[in-house]
């Protein structure tokens, strides 16, 4: 018994613990966010003033040059939120489903593709707005194969499908970089960009159109998940194969459907990119942003409406980034650890949203006895 | 003689946000004593027990052990106290056999060796008179195996103290009786044991004392020897509750579903049903007793069209057009569209009646959502059905909108169960409803399912408490490693005992 005594002993009460809050409004988590971002200024500006010597508020002054600086740098931004935003929300049907589509890459590549090969062939032949319309359809259904794949091995044989989609993402780029090498006739491996029938500017603005359309997709998207029979079916089949049985709702059936929609939504962002923005192709025009589409879908809690939101963080912190490596001529890693250092605040901040730290009062409760 | 204190807790608090789990619990654990907890679902029992085994820290409020003030911020620290608590969901490593799985963790100083560690182990299992093989692995062991690794898993560790959160749930009578056993031989040993149990007659068997939990605050510790059910019952629900299951005599009783011969496999090829033959009727509640895991699940599944028959018939008259319909090899919706109004309770109540991260409405959809030609949803109904039900059934809940797992489990299975009803079934089947629920929502279960029955359903029910299904049931069937092995009607005088079905 004495040596437990003294084993016990050792064991203080520690000055503080985690209690998990009961329920969280919305205002609360609210101030938990800014206070987040907040303090990673504050860390950042540090950070920035011990490497470089710079004044930390120039350095942030340039993350708003770098975005809304000029009315380009505005209509870049919204572009690049558009793009990012529209694969966020082609993989969020998929991910509330717990199909774990990391092909987005691919499927937007493949649309794209088909759009490059539609202009390239049938660009001339036929009036602008019918070929527009009709490439528009079969970019979306390229995508929609290139995702179905993946879904009907997963439901017919029960196929890992993240491997599946990753792999198809490299088949995909192959496929891009066969095109072009086929096509470029002057061994340059470019393929010159096709104006003649390619999306028009509305208003004179090109990425208008883009905008615009990713803006009625989060909308549709929104009420799709939220409030049609679909949507709620994604949404068990998601949480519990088991409970989707039980109520009779075809789980293979809902796979298949459900990764035709998000592939479809990829070829439609594969043709913003191919018809209405570059007019041509390279493997490299997706760019990696279907794998950033997953966090921007995740830190959004696939919610589209909250996706907004966090496309706009995600590209907001990129094209700062890049306005403050070229304004001070430092490196870009500078930038990147600004970028990091917020990103992990802001996810961090989600475990106080949910607990909270409790002190303990020692003293007091003496006083009370 | 003076008993000696093990374990004592003063003005223990702890909230949860809004939600006060407990609040000022004073309570006091002897040396050598088994002191049983009582109280509702979410009455703050497994809170406390977390609280002393050290996954959740008090708000406020000290605990004792052995006289002294303790700190207990882990589970480690907990076994420092010498305090372990079995859980009711176990936390085994399936691959890894008994022993490994006792040994793993402990830190004492002496070099990895399996044969000092078995030895050991054995030594424990001899004293106490356990029974179990300490090289099978976790994942060919049953429920009951599992759970004596866990108590082996506290004992290794050195406990003095140990806490069993509802250990009998999950237990046949047989396997309780030896648990039992095992306890008692743990009380002359001079260990202080703390149970939560729902069951007033393992109470009534087992403990020394009771301590009585209400809305989490201590009512009061009891002798058990100078208490009845009675008493206990009504300290814990706060008002007089009648411990009688009133049967009707069945109306007219007619042959609603006729089941014959049915027969299936498991994945593995291992006959799970064999041959099972029974007519469920209107109006009458036909009972279905057997040691869990004897094809209950499979039978009631393959009924609902979710398990595969390699034989067999199920036929269902329908009461409105009269004609008999066979429901082999339909699917759930094909049995929906040929009109044949089937409700079933499974087993699983969040991993299949009910989706746990969605709200009251929209799990009261899961069984409607389809009807309605539009491609949207209306939640309308399924609204004013929640708000309904939460009334009716007095479930507690802060809202609609709240996430079913954020219920305790009686409330969650008077969501489901009511959902099912309001289907106005014809055929209602429900596998052990009251698994896991306190007696006051138990009783609410078993009063629902008698109206049921008195509106002309067929009511068909799987119980393992046997003094239950005696109660309740008007007929009885017995089902033994997936063949049925006899029937018994009930006799008017109600003079069956559990004995004839054993």
């Amino acid at each position: 018994m004495k040596k437990e005594n003294a084993i016990t002993r050792f064991i203080k009460e520690p000055p503080f613990h985690f209690v998990k809050r009961g329920e969280v409004t919305k205002k609360h988590a609210i101030l938990v966010r800014v206070c987040a971002i907040a303090a990673a200024l504050v860390l950042s500006a540090l950070i920035i003033v011990i490497l470089t010597g710079k004044n930390p508020f120039a350095v942030y002054g340039q993350f708003f040059i770098g975005n809304f600086g000029t009315p380009r740098r505005i209509w870049r931004l919204l572009q690049g939120m558009a793009i990012l935003l529209g694969l966020a929300l082609a993989v969020t049907p998929a991910f509330k489903m717990k199909f774990w589509n990391c092909g987005a890459e691919g499927q937007a590549l493949m649309g794209g593709l088909v759009g490059a090969i539609m202009m390239y062939n049938l660009g001339a032949s036929m009036p602008l707005p019918l070929f527009l319309i009709l490439t528009f359809i079969v970019c979306a259904l390229a995508g929609a194969v290139w995702a179905v794949i993946p879904a009907i091995f997963k439901a017919k044989w029960n196929t890992n499908e993240t491997l599946f989609t990753l792999m198809l993402n490299y088949i995909a780029i192959r496929l891009v970089s066969f095109f072009v090498m086929w096509v470029s006739t002057d061994g340059s491996a470019v393929l010159p960009p096709m104006d003649s029938c390619a999306m028009p500017a509305l208003f004179g603005q090109s990425y208008l159109f883009n905008i615009l359309l990713v803006t009625i997709l989060t909308a549709a998207l929104y009420i799709y998940l939220k409030y049609s029979k679909h949507g709620y079916e994604i949404s068990v089949v998601g949480e519990s194969e088991n409970t989707a049985r039980y109520i009779g709702i075809n789980v293979k059936s809902v796979i298949i459907r459900t990764m035709l929609v998000s592939g479809a939504i990829c070829g439609i962002v594969g043709f913003l990119l191919v018809v209405s923005t570059d007019h041509t192709i390279n493997a490299n025009t997706v760019g990696g942003q279907g794998f950033t589409a997953i966090m921007v879908s995740w830190l959004a809690k696939f919610n589209p409406l909250y996706m907004i939101l966090t496309s706009f963080l995600l590209i907001f912190l990129k094209n700062g980034a890049s306005q403050i490596s070229t304004a001070y001529r430092i490196d870009s890693s500078i930038s990147d650890i600004v970028t990091a250092i917020i990103l992990f605040f802001i996810i961090g901040c989600e475990f106080f949203i949910q607990f909270k730290i409790q002190f303990r009062h020692r003293e007091k409760k003496g006083e009370n006895k | 003689m003076e008993k000696e204190i093990a374990l004592e807790l003063r003005h223990i608090t702890k909230t949860f946000g809004s939600v006060v789990a407990n609040k000022d619990v004073d309570l006091t654990l002897y040396k050598g004593e088994i002191l049983a907890i009582l109280g509702e679902n979410g009455s703050g029992k497994t809170t406390l027990m977390n609280m002393i085994s050290g996954i959740y820290t008090p708000d406020d409020g000290q605990i004792f052990v052995n006289g002294e003030e303790a700190f207990i911020n882990s589970p480690k620290d907990a076994f420092t106290y010498r305090i372990g608590m079995i859980h009711q969901h176990f936390k085994l490593v399936d691959v890894f056999s008994a022993a490994e799985n006792i040994v793993l963790g402990v830190k004492d100083g002496t070099k990895f060796n399996m044969r000092d560690y078995t030895k050991r182990i054995t030594e424990i299992t001899e004293k106490y008179g356990f029974r179990i093989d300490l090289q099978k692995k976790i994942h060919e062991m049953s429920v009951s195996e599992k759970q004596t690794v866990e108590i082996l898993k506290v004992l290794y560790r050195g406990a003095d103290i140990l806490i069993l959160d509802e250990p009998t749930a999950v237990l046949t009578p047989q396997e309780t009786s030896k648990l039992f056993d095992v306890l008692r031989k743990m009380r002359e040993d001079g260990k202080s044991i703390i149970i939560i149990t729902h069951k007033m007659h393992e109470v009534m068997s087992i403990s020394d004392r009771v301590a009585i939990i209400r809305r989490g605050e201590h009512i009061a510790t009891v002798e058990t020897a100078k208490t009845d059910e009675n008493a206990l019952t009504e300290m814990m629900v706060g008002k007089k509750v009648s411990l009688n299951i009133h049967r009707s005599e069945p109306e007219n009783p007619v042959d609603r579903l006729i089941v014959s011969g049915l027969s299936a496999k498991n994945s593995e090829g291992v006959p799970v049903l064999d041959n099972v033959s029974f007519t469920a009727r209107s109006g009458e509640i036909l009972g279905i007793a057997g040691i869990a895991g004897s094809g209950q699940r499979e039978l009631l599944e393959a009924i609902a069209g979710l398990y595969r028959l390699d034989g067999g018939d199920i036929t269902y008259n329908d009461p409105a057009s009269g004609k008999a319909e066979n429901l082999r090899d339909k699917t759930p919706i094909q049995i929906r569209d040929l009109g044949v109004r089937l409700s079933f309770v499974p087993e699983d109540r969040l991993g299949m009646g009910l989706v746990g991260n969605m709200d009251i409405i929209d799990n009261m959809m899961l069984r409607s959502y389809k009807s309605g030609k539009s491609a949207f949803l209306d939640r309308k109904p399924s609204r004013e059905l929640s708000d309904r039900l939460v009334t009716g059934l007095e479930v507690v809940t802060p809202s609609i909108t709240t996430p079913v797992r954020k219920l305790s489990g009686g409330n969650v299975q008077k969501i489901l169960v009511g959902r099912e009803i309001s289907s106005s079934p014809t055929v209602l089947m429900a596998a052990y409803p009251v698994r896991g629920l306190d007696i006051n929502s138990s009783y609410t279960i078993y009063n629902l399912l008698n109206k049921q029955k008195e509106s002309g359903v067929a009511v068909i029910f799987v119980g393992e408490d046997l003094d239950v299904l005696v109660e309740l049931c008007d007929r009885i069937i017995v089902i033994n490693g997936g063949r049925d092995r006899g029937r018994q009607a009930h006799d008017k005088g109600r003079n069956r005992t559990a004995d004839d079905e054993g």
